[in-house]
């Protein structure tokens, strides 16, 4: 018994109560993921790099209530800081044996609900015009979120299109500077196709050719870096189409279930899920019967037979 | 007893919006029961009196968007902005990456088949404005409706909240933006 307590001690964080044990130099997202609980993210992909830019996968991190070895308090950097009562993006933070991680929780929720309006009003994010909708991670996450209005007003910023590319197509106006392309390029694919360039409100994504355009890149259809956009920034031309609204990747899905990452990236490559009708979206439900005149048909109009709270005039 | 007023309007919207809404079909007529229409194209009643609940579908295009939205704001004690376009601006905001000139020349002078070019200037049309905006860049919106349309169900739903006496508060499997 003493033994087993020892054990969980020296691998184990707990995510809102719930013990979930990681490895040496696993992050806080890593030990998630491998225990199957979800933590909002959009520029973190599990084998590349994390980038810690979108913050949606921030975390809280509370004092620890049992007490440890000092050197357990600390993280393993070179600087020692002490992240106990921060918040920080689960997939930059190493896990630390104790750690209490708040995750799912209305206030965390609530921040990343204003940083998920902020990414939209900072673009030009115009779902019914857009062909990624319903497979945009983006819209996903805002719909996790429960994302009803932008709140802020909107920049509506002008930004370059780059429709150069006999395949590929480049809307900067949806890009998020995930760089989750850049990270694709440079570590799959091994091409450096996309930086980002500028900083605060300029920041943008740029093509490494000569030109500045995409044609003139070495980025092929086939590139991760041209299928990994979590947004509708980097299409593949001509299949944006194939999969109608109602029966794409979440409105069969919810961007909280773990492992969809191999689905998104499956769709991506044109190879898309096939609905059947149990998991197809509620919003396009088998309609009821329409009601018969009688007993049925004031059974379906009860609905509204509710009390109404009338406002005097 | 008194019936729960409700006045509609599309600004620069497409009134898909107003078709769906439509789209309740036989549970109109139980919806009716409960509210009645104040200014509405359905009604075609021009002003807006006072009112419960305003539903307002599109963004502000221009100068007539802006009179009929403060006059929904100045009679509605709750305003509702319906469908993609009034919350964000929506397919007509796409204006916005060009001028309000590049738009004119255009649609008016260089369009494909355009015949006698000139930019429309009678005093009866309404000025457009710079930029398309989404509504609670001018007024207080007080509730939110999205969806490029919201479906019948979603606009049931908030009402069914409204009538009852509660917050709404749309079920996440509602809610979409297209």
């Amino acid at each position: 018994m003493g033994e087993e307590a020892n054990t969980i001690t020296h691998n184990t964080i707990y995510i809102d109560g719930q013990p979930v044990t990681f490895e040496a130099g696993q992050t806080i997202m890593d030990a998630a993921f491998s225990a199957g609980v979800y933590i909002p993210h959009l520029c973190h992909r599990p084998g590349l790099t994390p980038h810690g830019s979108c913050k949606l996968c921030v975390v809280d991190i509370g004092s620890r209530g049992v007490s440890f070895h000092n050197s357990d308090r600390r993280v393993q950097t070179k600087f020692s800081v002490d992240i106990d009562g921060r918040s920080v993006s689960a997939c930059t933070t190493p896990a630390v044996a104790g750690q209490q991680i708040s995750n799912n929780t209305p206030a965390l929720n609530e921040v990343r609900k204003t940083i998920t309006q902020m990414l939209f009003i900072e673009g030009n994010h115009i779902c019914p015009s857009c062909e990624k909708s319903g497979d945009c991670t983006l819209q996903a996450m805002a719909y996790h979120l429960g994302m009803l209005d932008g709140h802020f007003p909107q920049f509506f910023p002008r930004r370059e299109v780059d429709a150069s590319h006999p395949t590929v197509m480049l809307d900067r106006d949806r890009c998020i500077l995930c760089e989750l392309c850049v990270r694709a390029s440079r570590e799959v694919d091994g091409k450096n196709v996309f930086a980002i360039a500028g900083r605060g409100i300029t920041a943008h994504l740029i093509v490494n050719s000569s030109s500045g355009k995409l044609v003139d890149s070495d980025l092929e259809t086939n590139d991760m870096a041209a299928h990994i956009c979590p947004v509708g920034a980097i299409l593949i031309k001509e299949h944006g189409y194939e999969v109608p609204i109602g029966r794409r990747t979440f409105d069969l899905h919810q961007v909280g279930e773990i492992g969809l990452e191999k689905v998104i990236l499956a769709n991506g490559h044109g190879k898309y899920a096939t609905p059947d009708d149990e998991t197809r979206h509620a919003r396009f439900p088998v309609p009821n019967p329409l009601p018969q005149a009688g007993e049925g048909a004031n059974e379906s109009l009860r609905e509204f037979h509710v009390n109404v709270r009338h406002t005097d005039e | 007893m008194s019936k729960i007023r409700i006045a509609t309007t599309s600004l620069a919207g497409c009134f898909g919006c107003h078709m769906s809404f439509l789209d309740m079909d036989e549970r109109l007529v139980a919806l009716l029961e409960h509210v009645e229409l104040n200014r509405s194209p359905l009604t075609d009643i021009k002003h807006c009196g006072p009112c419960d609940i305003g539903l307002v579908e599109g963004g502000l295009c221009n100068t007539d968007n802006v009179h009929v939205l403060r006059e929904f704001r100045d009679n509605c004690k709750i305003l509702i902005a319906v469908g993609a376009c009034a919350i964000n601006g929506g397919v007509p905001a796409m204006r916005n990456h060009f001028t309000l000139r590049e738009c004119l020349e255009e649609a008016f002078l260089n369009g494909v088949g355009v015949e006698n070019p000139q930019i429309p200037n009678d005093v009866e049309l309404p000025l457009l404005l710079d930029k398309v905006r989404p509504l609670h860049e001018l007024v207080h919106v007080d509730y939110y409706l999205p969806g490029c349309p919201p479906s019948a169900d979603e606009f049931l739903s908030v009402l069914g909240d409204l009538l009852e006496g509660r917050e709404p508060a749309l079920p996440k499997k509602l809610l979409h933006y297209d």
